[in-house]
């Protein structure tokens, strides 16, 4: 899937994971896609709950090798 | 965004590291949820916000007793279990440091920087002798009213 912008979020616990993903989607324009890799394990809930409540749209989640890959489209 | 932002108040009444963590935690959790967050520090969560440089002022004498006795900003909290006299507070930097998360004074710092508003309670300041030269810049200063503004429009409303 294409990203305007990526945003490494490896190795960083909670809560700088929501942190860093609302900094980076200051930075983007609204109908952008933010990519986000994380490893906290609470990534994936917080991250659904996140994009739900804050009315950005998360389009797709995967795990590959352990790192938790989103696609947030911003509202 | 049209609607006004939602806000989330916190009372930090505790001077546990591990409690005064949780605190924070949240706090920049709700920042980044887009909330305006308020932490209104009282009691013992007063000293989360000291300097840990000895400032010298010119203090009374039970307030030069309490100054000594209360730890020295957020750094040198004890943990509300398993203190062990100091050790307790070591292991648990020894574990965030390994988990890669976050210090007390580090969450500090983020909070300010996503303009969560520090409130220090103005009359326990005055029971603990605590001067606001001896707490850290950029917060504020206010009472029950102004805490009370702030919560009764709260969605999250917490007491640590």
């Amino acid at each position: 899937m294409k990203a305007d912008k990526v945003l490494d979020a490896k190795g960083l616990a909670c809560p700088m994971p929501i942190v860093k993903t609302k900094k980076a989607m200051n930075e983007i324009e609204s109908g952008q896609v933010l990519e986000i890799h994380a490893t906290d394990k609470g990534a994936k809930a917080d991250l659904s709950a996140w994009a739900k409540s804050t009315g950005n749209e998360l389009l797709k989640h995967e795990e590959e090798s352990n790192v938790l890959k989103f696609w947030i489209k911003k509202g | 965004m049209t609607e006004q932002k939602k806000k989330t108040t916190i009372i930090l009444f505790s001077g546990d590291y591990d409690k005064a963590m949780a605190a924070y935690i949240i706090a920049n959790g709700a920042a980044a949820y887009d909330h305006e967050v308020t932490i209104f520090h009282t009691f013992w969560g007063l000293n989360a916000l000291r300097k840990d440089e000895p400032l010298t002022l010119k203090k009374g004498f039970l307030e030069k007793m309490f100054a000594k006795m209360m730890p020295r900003g957020a750094d040198k909290m004890g943990l509300s279990k398993m203190n062990f006299a100091g050790m307790g507070p070591k292991m648990i930097k020894e574990v965030i440091k390994k988990h890669n998360a976050m210090t007390l004074p580090q969450l500090i710092e983020m909070a300010q920087e996503q303009e969560v508003k520090l409130i220090a309670c103005t009359m326990t300041m005055d029971l603990l002798g605590l001067q606001q030269e001896e707490l850290l810049d950029g917060i504020e200063y206010a009472g029950v009213a102004a805490y009370l503004a702030d919560a009764e429009n709260g969605n999250v409303n917490l007491f640590i």
